[in-house]
């Protein structure tokens, strides 16, 4: 693992600054490459797979006949382009989207409480998102504002409220020790969970639309759930990624980051609440899908080690490609009908959890 | 004087500059301030009640000022109320002549550099990254560090013998080594001022001699300042200018090492039974415990 992070031992002799900054943090552009490669291969194998397997070579000319005077698939299948791009495309797209926003957004819990299991799921915030959405589909209102859906604001405004209280109760000193940041999860979790359970039982006829914010899943998806996650998922990506080297200096304690110039109360509620509304814009599109923000940020941590700076942009992209992964195999595994996703990464998720929990001592 | 690389350049004109009428780097007047339970980390507990009451100092360029007491008589506080952690019930800490409440906490980086008593520091980040977060002042939101930042963090990790492990991960490192990655940082911060909440209590002999004797060269060569707790009364004797001795969150006496170190005044203060006598080559105080006595 140490040998991808650095790429040549340090050279203490050498006063090239370039080359001592790549020796101690490794390039970064092999790393975007792996990035770029794992999360096409996820997209041409969502594209590709399903009850109807299109073959790899049709998927890839229905794709580029959509680039403006290009026109390869006048031999494909009609049947074979509306689903590659009608059914598939959007459901990969969102699944990309959302697992890209909820790893992004767990590395940021992670940065900015200073622990490992900080997770959009674990500490809230997605049954929290959930919880916000659900009243909105069950009063029935219809708040979208120029094409542009309320739905994820809704599912902000629970997110937030689960943040602010995880983080209030959870707080010791200037730190979040693991154990209280968990139960506090856990337990708002399962205040937030028997809510949303009793609006769904009171409303028999939404329950449907309610399930799936609940269980999470893309089998809803369509443009219209791209376009409604698009407009927040973009600039709290933007938002994060910008303080990817604030939050290395963050990953100290609180007096270090202040003694460092570092305005850290006004900096974490910037992160806090961008990490927030992307996994709260997550949730409405695509349901509670739990773990995904504590795998992929690990996984990244452990080939490339903890700058944030590479950690925020390949947890984007391994995100994406891991859910669109996940996703493929929810609807492979048990065909005809589709597992929804959530229990995909749940299985993936809770070994590693219980892995983390064990070695974790509070400190981070 | 010759104009320091070190000081940057965006500071007010005239700050650190020599001479009597030069601006004190730090000025303390008057500075009350009660602990602040809500931002106290996990570790300091027991200080939780210790106040300041009516504090005042200051430090010139050039000059190192060791800041002696028992335990709990407000040493921390003070660096913290300094550096903006602790926010002071009433009087004043002024910056190179600025009031510190109103500057932000960037320009207060600028002008003073901290190192944090058992600062906490994570343990995959190597010693060069960590080192190279003393940057941060210096760089905007989307800056990264460039080759004159990697040059400043090379330049302050050799100073303080850090360089040899700049790319070994602080978990990896001891207590003693970890305590002077955080001065290489500091050091890098390139600030006119230097507060230290015991720099050196994970030291050896030989280490602990090094960073004062590495404060007072940069006193000297480009008149920063150096605000030190220190614990050990000897060594803040033989290294400091001048010492401020705290008791109950109040100024007990200030001055030379001759002037505070006496025999009463540490009996009084410490509680504990200590002679003092002059170092036979420097002739600066010792302070010994006198175990005869109980």
């Amino acid at each position: 693992m140490d040998v991808l992070r650095r790429s040549a031992p340090l050279d203490l002799t050498a006063d090239v600054a370039p080359a001592v900054l790549r020796a101690v943090r490794g390039a970064m552009w092999p790393r975007l490459l792996v990035g770029f490669v794992a999360l096409l291969a996820a997209v041409l194998l969502g594209l590709a797979l399903g009850p109807a397997s299109i073959p790899l070579d049709a998927t890839i000319r229905i794709l580029l006949s959509h680039l403006p005077g290009v026109g390869l698939d006048s031999d494909v299948p009609v049947t074979w382009r509306t689903i590659v791009w009608e059914v598939r495309l959007p459901r990969v797209l969102l699944a990309g989207i959302a697992g890209a926003t909820l790893a992004m957004s767990g590395a940021t819990y992670q940065g900015v409480f200073r622990n490992p299991l900080a997770e959009p799921y674990l500490i809230g915030v997605a049954t929290g998102a959930a919880l916000g959405a659900t009243i909105v589909v069950v009063s029935g209102v219809d708040l979208s504002v120029g094409g542009l859906s309320a739905l994820p604001l809704a599912a902000f405004a629970g997110a937030l409220v689960s943040v602010i209280v995880v983080y209030g109760v959870a707080r010791v000193g200037s730190t979040v020790p693991a154990t209280t940041l968990i139960l506090a999860g856990v337990a708002l979790s399962s205040l937030a969970t028997a809510i949303t359970s009793y609006l769904m039982l009171q409303n028999t006829s939404n329950t449907l639309s309610v399930f799936s914010v609940v269980l999470g899943s893309f089998n809803t998806a369509g443009w219209t759930k791209i376009a409604w996650v698009l407009p927040y998922a973009v600039p709290s990506a933007a938002v994060i990624l910008a303080h990817g080297r604030v939050l290395n200096v963050l990953s100290l304690d609180e007096e270090q980051a202040r003694g460092l110039g570092i305005d850290v109360e006004r900096t974490k509620l910037i992160l806090l609440g961008a990490a927030s509304l992307a996994s709260a814009a997550a949730v409405s599109v695509s349901g509670t899908i739990g773990f995904v923000g504590l795998i992929v940020p690990h996984a990244v941590r452990m080939m490339w080690g903890p700058d944030n700076r590479a950690l925020l942009p390949m947890s984007i992209l391994l995100g994406a490609a891991f859910l669109i992964g996940a996703d493929v195999i929810a609807r492979m595994a048990d065909r005809p009908s589709e597992i929804p996703v959530g229990i995909i990464t749940a299985f993936c998720g809770v070994p590693f959890f219980l892995y983390l929990l064990r070695r974790a001592r509070g400190a981070y | 004087m010759t104009q320091s690389p070190l000081v940057d350049r965006s500071l007010p004109a005239g700050a650190g500059s020599p001479g009597p009428e030069a601006v004190p780097l730090l000025q303390v007047r008057d500075l009350v301030a009660a602990y602040n339970r809500n931002s106290q980390s996990a570790g300091s507990r027991s200080r939780a009640r210790t106040a300041l009451r009516g504090v005042s100092l200051s430090v010139a360029p050039g000059e190192v000022v060791g800041l002696v007491g028992p335990n709990g008589s407000g040493k921390t506080t003070l660096i913290r109320a300094v550096t903006g952690f602790v926010r002071p019930v009433s009087g004043e800490v002024r910056l190179l002549g600025d009031d510190s409440a109103a500057l932000s906490s960037r320009d207060r980086a600028l002008r003073a550099a901290v190192v944090p008593q058992e600062p906490l520091l994570p343990d995959a980040f190597t010693a060069l990254e960590i080192v190279l977060m003393g940057r941060t002042p210096h760089l905007t939101l989307l800056q990264s560090e460039d080759a004159g930042d990697v040059a400043a963090a090379e330049r302050a990790m050799r100073a303080t013998a850090t360089w040899e492990f700049a790319d070994r991960p602080a978990g990896e490192l001891s207590g003693g080594e970890r305590q002077r990655v955080v001065v290489a940082r500091a050091l890098a911060q390139e600030a006119p001022l230097l507060l230290l909440d015991e720099p050196t209590a994970h030291l050896d002999l030989g280490h602990q001699a090094g960073v004062l004797e590495l404060m007072r060269r940069l006193c000297r060569e480009e008149r920063r300042g150096v605000l030190a707790v220190v614990h050990d009364l000897t060594l803040a004797a033989q290294y400091c200018d001048r010492l401020v001795l705290i008791s109950s969150g109040e100024v007990v006496a200030q001055g030379t090492a001759a002037e505070v170190l006496r025999r009463g005044v540490l009996r009084a203060v410490y509680g504990a039974a200590v002679d003092v006598f002059p170092h036979p080559q420097t002739g600066l105080p010792v302070v010994a415990p006198s175990a005869a006595e109980r």
